[in-house]
């Protein structure tokens, strides 16, 4: 019975790629574990090995084709003694298919280590004989920057991430970046492809699995004056060296009382991929929005991603960036301006509307959207803020919002408790409470580890269902 | 770090080795304690000085906080003096110094002024940190001093950096990383080694075994006690240094920091060390033999032995020492007479410097 050779899932979260290559020919006998095939996705050049023997009976997808879909079926093989010019031509026939097994000539990323200021609130302000802080100035929720008739390009938030690193590092030769697989490998996720080409193996400098010895290295040189991107193959593994992040960068300005800057920005992707299990799928947004001397920044758009890193490079103080791989490949309009920078601290309304406030950061903003337009569908106009930076919180954005729709919906892929939603929520009550028609609700992560099925995973994670419910929960429809 | 002295540890009442020839694993004799020189009068003088300025300082840190005046935790350097001493003489004034919480001596061997530095240890404005770093951090980027730092180990991958700095950018300086034998059984010490051999980072690892990871000695806590090893398996030369000798501190340390200028990657000293308080001032010392610390003291005295090596030779007098005695104590009393009396930070510190 001929087989089918499916077009494979080269990564996690890869969904399509280009059959770059075949290395056999029709008619060609082929035994298991040869190389049949060289497929190019936008983080590596992999190739295809055989699983079962026989003969390549046909070839349905040439080389050079572009976006071949993970699953298509892409060659036929017939098994021994079948006539493989009687069952090409039943190639698309349904029968038992294998997807082809690959040999990652170098590893991918993800699959391969297996190894703001807080302000006391309303009630402090009796209760303690604290000094209250300084009064900070309203932020403005409308994004103001893109000029007017800008010429926009679209992009990848990946090649936006290595835009803005190699644009700051042409501009201040203190920025440097650092972490596993950046420089030769040309990173783990394709996201600082060419810089070391650009700029030389001392500014893009690989290092050994050593999470905890580099982000100390990167915090040393930063008090020395240096400008270092620090560069997490996730955050999963920062946890090796949250300690640096937490008691050497953050804490050090106040330690020292003002004298010791910490410029250091630690990046790379937050949160869950696909199918990469409990050790590899966490959400750190409100571990790291719980220290003051951390501003923390999850942007969703390639523009916000561009933007906000342009600034966290510049910014003097110590900044945890959160990237997410299932946002990297995807594509937005970015404007072509020789220096567009974002500021931190200021959140975007993603879309406008008057009945309930959808609040949302990163990958939860895929969530909010497709939540927006079901609701539209039903006549409810969801407004979306974007916070794009967790802390400091554009707290005065949601406010506004909030008061317009007297309703609140969080949405995030982290757990529940502790939350950064249950933050949001907490600040509406003691800042808008008069303002609300309903208690705000949370849409999270479930509070359980995350499992591997795909049943399960999916299970797990948010979806736009419970965004669609709980919008209309807050409204009182059914 | 708290302090609860568990057990009463076996007490090992013997004196530092003398450091051994060791097998050369490099050339250029790294590896190799170089003799111990002798010092003219002015340097031991200066080694006089600067050490008694030291132990008198960490005295009256003692004294206030046994009266209150100063809070938290207190790791005095008393016993330690000629480690920092040394190895200040052998370096440069733009060469970085970083360390752990028993950083007293470090900051006024780097000429931190002895006020601000007490003064932060009350807690007061004209503290370092402006009162709000205490004894475990404090800072000073004029004097290149980098902390300073509470998490054991935590400033060996930030010296690491700071040498990462140098080499970044081409410069002279070196990084004088200073941790404890406690610290070097921290993992991120050898992943810091491993990075800056690879990268021949300009660090001197100096390791200041004083014997005890708080209460238990180095030879319940450590496979391998010969500090001066650590970094073989990375090919980081190393030696053991009497760091109770003034004289050996400053030629090892010379010795390191040359190599380390010559772009020759890190290096690695072991001053094998004594502190005779204990690890911190909550801390009574049960897992020492009172013995032990006499023993240290009458015979291996820092301070003592350059003091005896003046009068013998004749290049001091009992009258010149008992004046440079009298001028530390001033300095001293002066810096206990401002720390006492300089205000508590302005309430409204408590909202500055937690961004730039």
């Amino acid at each position: 019975m001929p087989t089918n050779i499916l077009m494979p899932a080269l990564s996690p979260t890869m969904e399509q790629g280009k059959l770059a290559k075949w290395l056999k020919k029709e008619g060609d006998t082929i035994k298991s574990g040869d190389v049949l095939a060289e497929i190019e996705t936008d983080k590596a050049t992999m190739e295809v090995e055989a699983v079962d023997e026989g003969t390549l009976a046909k070839i349905l997808i040439p080389d050079g084709t572009d976006n071949v879909a993970v699953n298509t079926p892409i060659a036929v093989i017939a098994g021994e003694g079948e006539d493989a010019s009687a069952t090409a031509s039943a190639a698309p026939a349904p029968s038992p298919t294998t997807a082809a097994s690959t040999a990652p000539s170098q590893g991918d990323g993800a699959a391969h280590q297996d190894k703001g200021g807080e302000k006391p609130e309303a009630v402090a302000k009796k209760g303690s004989d604290a000094p209250l802080p300084p009064a900070e100035a309203s932020a403005s929720a409308v994004a103001p920057e893109i000029p007017e008739g800008t010429v926009m390009a679209t992009m990848t938030v990946r090649d936006a991430l290595r835009d803005a690193m190699a644009e700051e590092m042409r501009r201040d030769d203190r920025v440097f970046i650092i972490g596993e697989e950046v420089a030769e490998y040309q990173g783990a996720y394709k996201v600082t492809q060419g810089l070391l080409q650009e700029f030389g193996p001392k500014r893009v400098v690989d290092t050994p699995i050593t999470e905890h010895g580099f982000a100390g290295l990167g915090v040393g040189a930063a008090m020395a004056g240096l400008r270092p991107i620090v560069e997490f193959m996730t955050f999963n593994f920062a946890m090796q060296a949250i300690d640096h992040i937490i008691n050497s960068a953050a804490k050090t300005l106040y330690m020292s009382g003002g004298q010791m800057d910490n410029a250091v920005v630690f990046r790379g992707p937050n949160g869950a991929a696909a199918r990469v299990a409990a050790q590899h799928s966490q959400d750190y947004s409100s571990w790291y929005s719980n220290v003051p001397g951390l501003k923390v920044v999850a942007p969703y758009t390639a523009a916000d991603f561009k933007g906000l890193l342009k600034s966290a490079i510049r910014d003097p103080n110590p900044i945890v960036f959160l990237e997410n791989e299932i946002l990297y490949g995807q594509q937005f309009e970015v404007p072509r301006l020789d220096d567009f920078v974002v500021p931190i601290g200021k959140a975007r309304i993603a879309r406008a509307g008057r009945d309930v406030t959808l609040v949302a950061w990163s990958i939860g903003m895929t969530y909010a959207i497709k939540a927006a337009d079901e609701l539209a569908k039903e006549g409810i106009e969801a407004e979306i803020i974007d916070l794009r930076t967790i802390r400091p919180m554009d707290v005065p954005a949601i406010v506004r919002s909030v008061q317009k729709t007297h309703r609140c919906v969080t949405v995030e892929e982290g757990w529940p408790q502790s939350g950064v939603g249950a933050e949001i929520a907490a600040k509406v009550m003691s800042e808008a409470f008069d303002y609300l028609d309903a208690p705000v609700i949370r849409i999270t992560g479930k509070d359980v580890p995350m499992p591997y099925a795909a049943n399960l995973e999916k299970l797990a994670l948010p979806n736009v269902k419970e965004v669609v419910g709980a919008a209309k929960a807050v409204m009182y429809r059914n | 770090m708290a302090v609860a002295p568990a057990s009463r540890a076996k007490s090992e009442p013997q004196a530092p080795e003398k450091p051994e020839a060791r097998q050369e694993k490099k050339t250029n004799g790294a590896g190799k304690a170089p003799a111990v020189p002798t010092f003219s009068k002015e340097q031991e003088l200066a080694a006089y000085r600067d050490m008694l300025l030291i132990r008198r300082f960490e005295e009256k840190a003692g004294q206030m906080y046994g009266m209150g005046l100063i809070g938290g935790f207190c790791h005095l350097y008393i016993g330690q003096e000629a480690v920092v001493v040394g190895v200040r003489m052998a370096s440069k004034e733009d060469d970085q110094v970083i360390t752990g919480y028993r950083d007293h001596g470090h900051m006024l061997a780097c000429g931190m002024d002895p006020k601000g530095v007490m003064a932060e240890l009350t807690g007061r404005r004209g503290g370092y940190s402006k009162g709000k770093g205490g004894s475990m951090h404090m800072f000073s980027k004029e004097k290149h001093f980098y902390g300073g730092h509470g998490i054991v180990g935590a400033q060996v991958s930030l010296g690491t950096g700071l040498a990462f700095a140098n080499y970044y950018r081409g410069n002279q300086a070196v990084s004088l990383t200073y941790f404890g034998d406690g610290a070097s059984n921290q993992g991120q010490v050898y992943e810091s080694f491993n990075m800056a051999e690879l990268w021949k980072l300009p660090v001197v690892y100096i390791i200041e075994n004083n014997r005890y990871a708080m209460g238990t000695s180095v030879t319940r806590s450590s496979a391998l006690t010969d500090f001066s090893k650590r970094g073989d398996s990375f090919n980081i030369p190393g030696e053991q240094v009497d760091g109770m000798d003034v004289r050996a501190v400053k030629a090892a340390a010379e010795k390191a920091i040359q190599w380390c200028r010559d772009g020759k990657g890190p290096y690695i000293l072991e001053m094998q060390t004594y502190r005779y308080r204990g690890h911190s001032m909550s801390d009574p010392a049960k897992y020492r033999s009172k013995e032990e610390v006499q023993k240290m003291r009458e015979e291996h005295d820092p301070i003592e032995q350059v003091r005896a090596r003046l009068l013998k030779s004749g290049q001091s007098s009992e009258d010149e020492l008992k004046q440079i005695d009298g001028k530390i104590r001033a300095v001293v009393a002066e810096a206990a007479e401002f720390a006492t009396h300089d205000p508590e930070p302005d309430p409204s510190e408590l909202w500055t410097d937690i961004y730039r």
